[in-house]
């Protein structure tokens, strides 16, 4: 399981994500606007992301984060870029 | 569950809403800049020089000492404070409006003098900021506010292609160019920039790394759009590569 979490406000509606992402699960959210008036990006089946990141890393505005299930109780403490 | 944080934002870039346009490529090769400077743990040492431009306001979204330089003159103030402080870490943030035009001279002798500094050459071809003017970078029948109907070599002359510059002077050690519209070239300019500080914490001499970025809004394209255009347009003209390594 991973999950993906949006801080929708950051959000500049771009839409690099929606292109970059592996499994087109992203898109635009229908009627509705953010703090700025831009249309954020949410996730349309939040159940088949692997967690690759790749969403995260092409978005300018740093707007994802990205949880992935962890191997071990250790790893669950770990942060970062390490893929 | 047990769950794992396997993206969020590094340390080195401040957690507040930036002022560039929607899917402008600063906002992901700031993120770059700062994971590599989160990942050889240099944050407390690292002193950014900005330029002038859209990119001006780095001082305010990097977590880290800056300096705001005269337009095109951050090589020579990166000179200064890598000479006065040379336990730090220096590196400059230009813009092809800054490093291409009003500020060669000071990189070509930066480069020259092989200074210890880490150089990031941000080129979309255009001014940003003042609106969208042709820059010494403007492909050749590129439209802009100046070059309405496109760029006419034989009256403005052809755009400079500064790594190939660069990488002619013996003092740089890394010259490169990479990109940053596709997941596998984020990586490969993450990698590059990693490389450019690291040269520089080992002594090497100036890394000079060009990154091409879009200009969605003065290229009058959408953000989408304005990523295959860098495949279309800039990389015919400005190729992907290595242009000088030294061994480290």
């Amino acid at each position: 399981m991973a999950r993906t979490v949006f801080n929708e406000d950051r959000c500049k509606g771009c839409g690099l994500c929606i292109e970059a992402c592996p499994k087109k699960i992203l898109a635009f959210a229908e009627h509705r606007l953010n703090h700025n008036g831009y249309q954020p990006v949410a996730s349309l089946r939040p159940g088949e992301c692997t967690g690759c990141a790749i969403c995260a890393r092409t978005c300018p505005d740093v707007v994802i984060s990205v949880y992935r299930e962890a191997r071990s109780a250790a790893e669950a403490t770990v942060q970062g870029a390490d893929l | 569950m047990e769950e794992k944080l396997v993206f969020s934002r590094p340390e080195a870039l401040v957690d507040m809403p930036t002022h560039y346009c929607p899917g402008c490529h600063h906002g992901i090769i700031h993120r770059l800049v700062a994971e590599v400077i989160d990942e050889l743990k240099v944050r407390e040492s690292t002193i950014g020089v900005a330029s002038v431009g859209c990119s001006i306001l780095a001082y305010d979204y990097f977590n880290l000492d800056m300096v705001g330089a005269l337009h095109g003159r951050a090589p020579a103030v990166a000179t200064g404070v890598k000479r006065s402080q040379p336990g730090s870490v220096v590196f400059t943030y230009q813009g092809d409006g800054d490093l291409a035009a009003i500020g060669t001279a000071e990189i070509i002798h930066a480069a020259g003098r092989g200074e210890n500094i880490t150089v990031l050459f941000i080129n979309n071809a255009i001014y940003g900021m003042t609106g969208g003017q042709m820059a010494p970078t403007t492909l050749g029948g590129q439209r802009t506010q100046t070059s309405p109907a496109g760029r006419d070599p034989k009256l403005a002359g052809n755009p400079l292609r500064m790594s190939e510059i660069i990488a002619a002077l013996s003092g740089p050690s890394y010259v490169t160019r990479t990109a940053v519209n596709k997941p596998a070239r984020i990586s490969q300019t993450r990698k590059a920039i990693k490389k450019a500080f690291e040269l520089q914490l080992a002594g090497h001499g100036l890394g000079f790394v060009e990154v091409l970025s879009t200009c969605p809004t003065n290229w009058g394209l959408s953000p989408v759009e304005a990523g295959q255009w860098v495949d279309s347009h800039m990389i015919p003209y400005y190729p992907l590569g290595v242009f000088k390594e030294v061994e480290a």
